[in-house]
């Protein structure tokens, strides 16, 4: 724990739990998320890792029944505060899914979708927006050619890389990743894990992954999850070579789960 | 080698032609009464249906005429009707894909709305005349609208709710990821997804009211003459159909034959036109 205290904290929980109606989801979790580092979950399913991801940007409100309680702070303002509007949150805190969800629209459209909510910009400025985020996502190359055609003709791993354009697109401070590899084939993993790299220079990456040599690959910080609890969370390093925790190294040894 | 002997899997091949016999019978049965309506529709109406119907207003018996006045009531009456049930339809049917899933009010509305679909056409009619036919004293082309707009109202409910519910809730966190409004979200990408179905939807609606009759009889009435005020009796196809091949002369039962095959044409043609909008939109995602 000490090596990320020294951290400037992107996202802290304080004594969080979550329920999902009456079933306790998250129990009691306080966990300091460093800015511009790539933080992974790993744990069994159902272990709560992407149940925690969804509460930084309150995306488990759209349904019902789904409630967190304790706080979580994002700049160390409380995002469940009324002054934080739930939109803006969104903006700024975004998110890329296990499977790649294009928006019935063209390529650039997919892209200006989430830029045209908070952005005024005219045309040639929306070109160059566009044309950055789809760099970014290291996509450029092969879409340049028919940014007109729809986006769900592309490949899986396109697609993907095409989510992650459209929320880069929207400058937003951190980055959200629910297992975004699981769906795709050891290439575009790859390129997606070079991208994670390029990004975290600017934006805090947090993200889920079922794949631990992926998390030992890509990730700064490690945090191991079990029925709901953090069981142990620190430098990938140390996790990975030196756990604390005896249920850590069961799972990393692949002596459970 | 020895499967062909087998008593068990010669019994399961016997089994099996026997009834997919059985049901090549039963398509060729129905098949056969649609033929046969198609064709006793065209070899009656085709030989009638000149360029005078599309010209004259409906003859009184004994002299020649068309059926001017009874297709463009028909239209303005369709026409109305969809106007009015469109939006009512697509926006309940949004209520009830995107906040209808707590509380009362979405499942007792879509409980009432599957009554209201399988509701006979001629108590929509009878409803339709006690509040607004004997309330202003005289039938009028409005109530047939009206009466019509409720037949499509359900049926654009359910589609618009079955279609939006098709679009997967994955696609809904996307955009709500990207800070979208709950709005933009509906409007911008759900929408757009469920946009062919809902189309086909509503086409099928309007192939269904142009042919009804029993929620026209006593609202819109029928008219002899040339009408468009829609606040007077408004002359259809489907009561003029109704009205010529019940009587006794030979003219009027002739106009009727012809009336009769084009509003099969019409809604033949919305069914393909619905089909191929909906095809050529899937090949396309």
């Amino acid at each position: 724990m000490s090596s990320t205290q020294t951290l400037q904290a992107k996202i802290s929980t304080k004594n969080m739990n979550f329920y999902y109606g009456k079933f306790h989801a998250l129990k009691d979790i306080n966990i300091d998320i460093p800015a511009n580092k790539v933080t992974a979950f790993i744990g069994p399913s159902g272990c709560g890792k992407s149940t925690l991801l969804r509460t930084f940007n309150r995306m488990y409100e759209l349904y019902p029944k789904q409630r967190v309680e304790g706080n979580i702070l994002l700049d160390g303002k409380d995002i469940h505060s009324s002054e934080q509007d739930l939109n803006l949150l969104r903006a700024k805190v975004g998110m890329v899914f296990q499977k790649p969800t294009p928006f019935p629209m063209s390529i650039y459209d997919n892209v200006a979708f989430g830029v045209k909510l908070y952005e005024n910009l005219s045309r040639f400025e929306m070109d160059d927006r566009v044309e950055w985020a789809l760099q970014k996502a290291a996509i450029w190359n092969e879409v340049k050619d028919k940014l007109n055609q729809s986006g769900s003709g592309l490949s899986g791993g396109q697609q993907q890389r095409l989510c992650i354009a459209r929320g880069v697109a929207v400058k937003p401070n951190v980055l959200l990743l629910d297992e975004p590899c699981s769906a795709l084939d050891p290439i575009s993993t790859a390129r997606i894990e070079d991208l994670i790299h390029e990004l975290k220079n600017e934006y805090t990456i947090v993200m889920v992954t079922h794949n631990m040599q992926q998390a030992a690959r890509v990730s700064d910080y490690t945090a191991y999850m079990y029925l709901g609890e953090l069981i142990e969370y620190g430098d990938t390093d140390t996790i990975f070579t030196r756990p604390s925790r005896k249920e850590t190294e069961d799972y990393i040894t692949g002596k459970f789960g | 080698m020895s499967q062909l002997n087998n008593k068990r899997y010669l019994k399961r091949k016997i089994i099996n032609s026997l009834a997919l016999s059985i049901s090549v019978v039963t398509v060729l049965f129905a098949l056969s009464f649609l033929v046969w309506i198609l064709w006793t529709l065209f070899s009656q109406g085709l030989s009638h249906l000149t360029l005078d119907v599309f010209t004259k207003m409906t003859p009184p018996p004994g002299s020649s005429g068309g059926l001017l006045n009874a297709i463009v009531g028909s239209f303005q009456m369709v026409l109305f009707a969809t106007l009015i049930g469109t939006p009512v339809g697509i926006l309940a049917g949004t209520y009830l894909a995107e906040y209808g899933r707590s509380g009362w009010l979405a499942p007792t509305t879509r409980f009432i709305n599957d009554i209201l679909l399988s509701a006979p056409s001629i108590v929509i009619g009878l409803f339709v005349y006690e509040v607004a036919v004997n309330t202003v004293g005289h039938f009028s082309g409005w109530a047939g609208s009206l009466a019509l707009s409720l037949i499509v109202i359900p049926v654009v409910v359910r589609t618009t709710e079955n279609m939006m519910t098709l679009v997967p809730s994955t696609l809904r966190e996307a955009a709500a990821a990207l800070g979208a409004p709950y709005w933009k979200v509906i409007v911008n990408v759900v929408y757009r997804s469920a946009k062919t179905g809902i189309m086909t939807g509503l086409l099928l609606a309007v192939a269904r009211i142009s042919g009804e009759t029993a929620p026209l009889l006593f609202t819109a009435l029928n008219n002899q003459f040339w009408n468009s005020d829609m606040s007077k009796p408004i002359s259809s196809l489907a009561v003029v159909i109704f009205q010529f091949a019940m009587s006794p002369y030979k003219d009027w039962q002739h106009l009727a034959w012809a009336g009769a095959l084009l509003i099969t044409l019409f809604v033949l043609g919305l069914n393909i036109l619905a089909r191929s909008v909906f095809r050529s939109n899937q090949s396309q995602s």
